[in-house]
């Protein structure tokens, strides 16, 4: 950018008018395109909700769906956290060589997009018979058990990651002196390391709650007759507005309900640190009982997450000596349908994480420097809401808001809004935890030395933040990319997880070569630009 | 009751030699301290005994019992942390009781100890307060609680008085040293500030790169610092470097640059050498105009400093050398700047070493 370009703005960034606009203009798009349609599409269709009442057949439904939905949530988060904590500590403490390897292994099932994992865990657990003769065993059939194992397998690198963050910013210290006073390390662990890092293990919980209660497309995949929220709106979206509206009202509000409940009550739930069993807890920290500990940790990863995350990539393998990676490359039926899809969600993905960068940093920077005073505490919980609404019904309640009051709105414009809604706290909570990082002292020492507030923020805040500010775009793209239930909702255009979802439903003839063909290149594709914006990341250096 | 033994002890991280094959022995209910300045390995060597770090080499014996391989938890140590440490989740009683609480202790006993430690460092009245809501002076306190609520026997303090204000820590100091001598404890105290280290210590080891220099007294180290760096780091010395033009008994005659003489008592350099001769500041006498007194010299006051106690002078001398003096306030006279004065000290106060091979500066450098 020209110098005095740069300049000129610097100046104009330190005018009140303009810092204020510029605050005032990020909080008025949050509140238009993101909070405020989910709401009113559900209040503009309220009164469909009667004809939920009266069919008890389809309450009836409604409200076993609702229940499958908790159910499953819950269940799954606390098993995340369990599974989660061991692996973490492992990534976290271990000083071998190839924990780097397993770090990165960790992440695996977080690049693959979820319509792939869904597919992927179905061929692994129920008919991997598709994949070769070699694997004749059918394990788990669709339904519950099913659909518990995939929700698992997508929220588990989610909560590793969370909880590794926090392992790794945790001071030491307290581990040491509690060792120093006489604890054990697993006693260390459990009394004090927990306690102090609840936080995120209510973090770790509440995201992988979230993405439980959202998910659809990989859901539909191994659901077979199960049905929880998404689903029945998904089946009945078209068909009984009412029934949608009712789901989509209690998913949001229970949702809302409980990550209020977990935010206000999470600093209260005492963790199991009074009592102490030296005998027990010294057996259980040394030796043998580490040993099956991380032996057990790394079995259930590679068996449950890693190897049925990537079971689907097998075909893909299978497929490329055969005619159909010419017939693919060549846009023969259904590949070009399938080519259109991948250009709009990578597209897609590209510009909601652009948009993210510009409405989601002012936003990031209100809330983690209470910039706007106290209603910067308000936003900093309002911003999360997108987050634990499902996207199956923030998508449907969303079309019915924009289709309701401006017709005429384009289907891609819609999908554009459907995904920043969804995305938008992925992005300002990583900004916004980023900044609160940063001693406000630096900020205050660049202010005395000269600086502008954008002057500021170019040379102390940016510099001190990219990596976060990269890590929440990545986290944007590859969230926009895998998202499939919003999309179904919103629009009739077909992304790529909704073409591969189409696929593995019957709802297009292709053979199960073609479709493991299609989700390879789907990870593929999304491998190589993870791994370029990954290169990029580390090309700029951590601070 | 323990006493501590380092046998060899040697630490590396990488390259880097952290404690460079280091022998000590803490005798039981020492207080000790181990002084130096940032990055000397102190705390390394204080981590090692404590078992938070493991030695590459060498033995560490607690007692009788040699205790490399003994974890933490079970060398019945009391560890005070820079920062203190405290649990942020746990309110004070519940630091302070944690020691007993996870050794198994039946909860009356735990209470009655508790009781006992928040007593003597007298903060009864705060223990329902969290971390957060504690001054410095008081989190020192229940760092200190906590430690001795353990049982130990051993009191290790890692630069416990760091971060406190000047005042606070002046206090403390003493409170601590008292409650371990109370207790019959031994203590091993981490400390880069000499004056501590002076006031508080029973014997005090000096460390530079990962190795003692020298242990000894606070006295001993200021009366007979065995080299230029200690010589330096308590208490603080001008250095004039010259070389001997005569021996004369146990008399060395150092004619320093400008061809100025001064005497010192020589311990075995040969006549020739190149020496550098280390005179405290609050040995030198300073009157005005010329004096006919030993080992004087001639110069003009050139800063003048009040510290209160004391008045600081730098006094710029004929052969161009800068040297510190420092006068009582009350006991002498004053000097303005821009006066001419001469300085003196007696040869017996001074201290002689031999002119380091890597040169004074590298030989004084405390990074």
């Amino acid at each position: 950018m020209p110098k005095k370009l740069v300049e000129k703005l610097d100046r104009l960034s330190s005018k009140p008018v303009v810092k204020y606009g510029v605050y005032l203009t990020a909080v008025i798009l949050f509140f238009a395109l993101i909070l405020i349609p989910p709401i009113l599409g559900i209040i503009i269709k309220w009164s469909f909700i009667q004809e939920v009442f009266g069919d008890s057949q389809l309450l009836s439904r409604a409200l076993e769906a609702v229940k499958n939905s908790f159910v499953m949530a819950v269940m799954v988060s606390i098993l995340d956290v369990v599974a989660g904590i061991p692996m973490a500590w492992l990534i976290a403490r271990s000083r071998s060589r190839w924990i780097n390897v397993l770090d990165t292994l960790a992440d695996v099932p977080f690049i693959v997009p979820t319509a792939v994992l869904g597919y992927s865990l179905l061929l692994f657990w129920h008919k991997p018979g598709e994949i070769s003769p070699i694997f004749s065993y059918s394990l788990v059939s669709p339904g519950w058990l099913l659909v518990a194992l995939l929700h698992f397998t997508f929220s588990y690198p989610v909560v590793v990651r969370v909880i590794v963050g926090a392992l790794l910013d945790y001071k030491i210290e307290y581990e040491q002196a509690s060792r120093t006073l006489g604890a054990p390390p697993f006693t260390a662990a459990r009394t004090v390391t927990f306690g102090i890092i609840k936080p995120s293990l209510i973090a770790a919980f509440i995201l992988a709650f979230a993405r439980s209660i959202s998910e659809t497309g990989a859901t539909m995949m191994v659901a077979g007759a199960f049905e929880n929220g998404p689903i029945f709106i998904q089946n009945t979206k078209d068909t009984y507005v009412g029934a949608t509206v009712f789901v989509s009202l209690i998913l949001i509000v229970v949702s809302c309900l409980i990550f209020a409940a977990v935010r206000i009550l999470g600093g209260k739930i005492k963790l199991p640190v009074k009592g102490a069993w030296p005998t027990l807890e010294r057996k259980v920290s040394y030796s043998s009982a580490t040993f099956a500990r991380d032996g057990i940790t790394l079995l259930i990863f590679l068996a449950v997450v890693l190897i049925p995350s990537l079971f689907a990539a097998l075909p893909a393998f299978e497929a490329l000596p055969t005619d159909i990676l010419s017939k693919a490359l060549s846009s023969v039926y259904p590949w070009g349908e399938y080519w259109q899809s991948l250009i709009l969600s990578y597209s897609l993905g590209a510009a909601v994480t652009i948009l993210n960068v510009l409405i989601g940093l002012p936003m990031a920077i209100i809330v983690a420097r209470k910039r706007l005073g106290k209603p910067s505490s308000a936003l900093n919980v309002l911003v999360d809401i997108p987050i634990i609404v499902p996207s199956v019904a923030l998508g449907v309640s969303l079309r019915f808001f924009w289709k309701e009051t401006l017709a005429f709105i384009p289907d891609i414009l819609l999908l554009v809004f459907a995904h920043l809604a969804i995305t938008y706290p992925y992005f300002v909570r990583s900004m916004s935890a980023a900044i609160e990082r940063i001693s406000i002292e630096l900020e205050e020492a660049s202010r005395t030395l000269g600086a502008k507030p954008l002057g500021v923020f170019r040379t102390i805040i940016f510099p001190l933040t990219k990596y976060s500010m990269f890590s929440g775009a990545i986290m944007v793209f590859t969230r926009s990319v895998s998202e499939t239930g919003a999309t179904l909702a919103v629009t009739q255009l077909k992304t790529a997880p909704v073409v591969l979802v189409n696929w593995v439903k019957g709802k297009v003839v292709v053979t199960p070569l073609e479709i493991g063909l299609g989700c390879g290149f789907l990870i593929l594709i999304s491998f190589i630009i993870l791994l370029a914006l990954r290169l990029i990341v580390r090309g700029k250096g951590r601070y | 009751m323990p006493d501590v033994r380092l046998v060899n002890v040697t630490k590396r991280f990488g390259k880097i030699v952290a404690v460079d094959n280091v022998s000590l022995h803490i005798k039981d209910k020492e207080y000790f301290s181990i002084l130096g300045p940032s990055g000397c390995g102190k705390t390394t060597l204080l981590r090692l005994i404590a078992g938070l770090i493991q030695p590459d080499e060498g033995e560490i014996y607690i007692g009788d019992r040699l205790v490399n391989d003994v974890p933490p938890e079970d060398r019945d140590i009391g560890f005070v942390f820079q920062t203190f440490a405290l649990f942020p989740h746990m309110n004070a009683w519940e630091n302070v009781t944690y020691g007993p609480r996870v050794k198994g202790f039946d909860m009356q006993k735990a209470e009655r100890i508790g009781h006992e430690v928040l007593e003597m460092v007298r903060l009864h009245e705060r223990l329902d307060a969290f971390p957060s809501e504690l001054s410095g002076g008081m989190m020192q306190r229940v760092a200190v609680a906590r430690a001795l609520a353990a049982g130990a026997k051993l009191l290790l303090l890692d630069e416990p008085l760091g971060h406190l204000d000047a005042k606070v820590r002046n206090e403390l100091r003493y409170e601590i040293r008292r409650m371990t001598k109370d207790l019959g404890l031994t203590a091993i105290h981490v400390t880069h500030d000499q004056s501590e280290a002076m006031a508080i210590s029973d014997r005090i080891a000096v460390m530079k790169k990962g190795k003692v220099l020298q242990v000894g007294t606070p006295r001993e180290l200021y009366m007979n610092p065995q080299s230029i760096f200690v010589a330096n780091f308590i208490g603080g010395s001008n250095f004039l470097e010259g070389f001997i033009a005569e021996t004369r008994g146990r008399m060395a005659v150092i004619e320093i640059r400008g061809g100025l003489r001064v005497q010192a008592i020589n311990k075995g350099i040969g006549k020739g050498e190149r020496v550098v001769l280390a005179v405290r500041p609050e040995t030198f006498t300073i009157k005005k105009g010329k004096s006919t007194d030993e080992n004087a010299m001639l110069g003009v006051v050139e800063r003048m400093a009040f510290e209160g106690t004391n008045v600081r002078y730098e006094i710029r001398l004929e052969n161009q050398d800068l040297v510190v003096v420092v006068t009582p306030s009350l006991a002498c006279e004053w000097f303005n700047i821009g006066e001419k004065v001469t300085i003196s000290f007696p040869p017996e106060s001074a201290h002689l070493f031999v002119y380091p091979e890597l040169g004074l500066r590298e030989e004084l450098a405390v990074e």
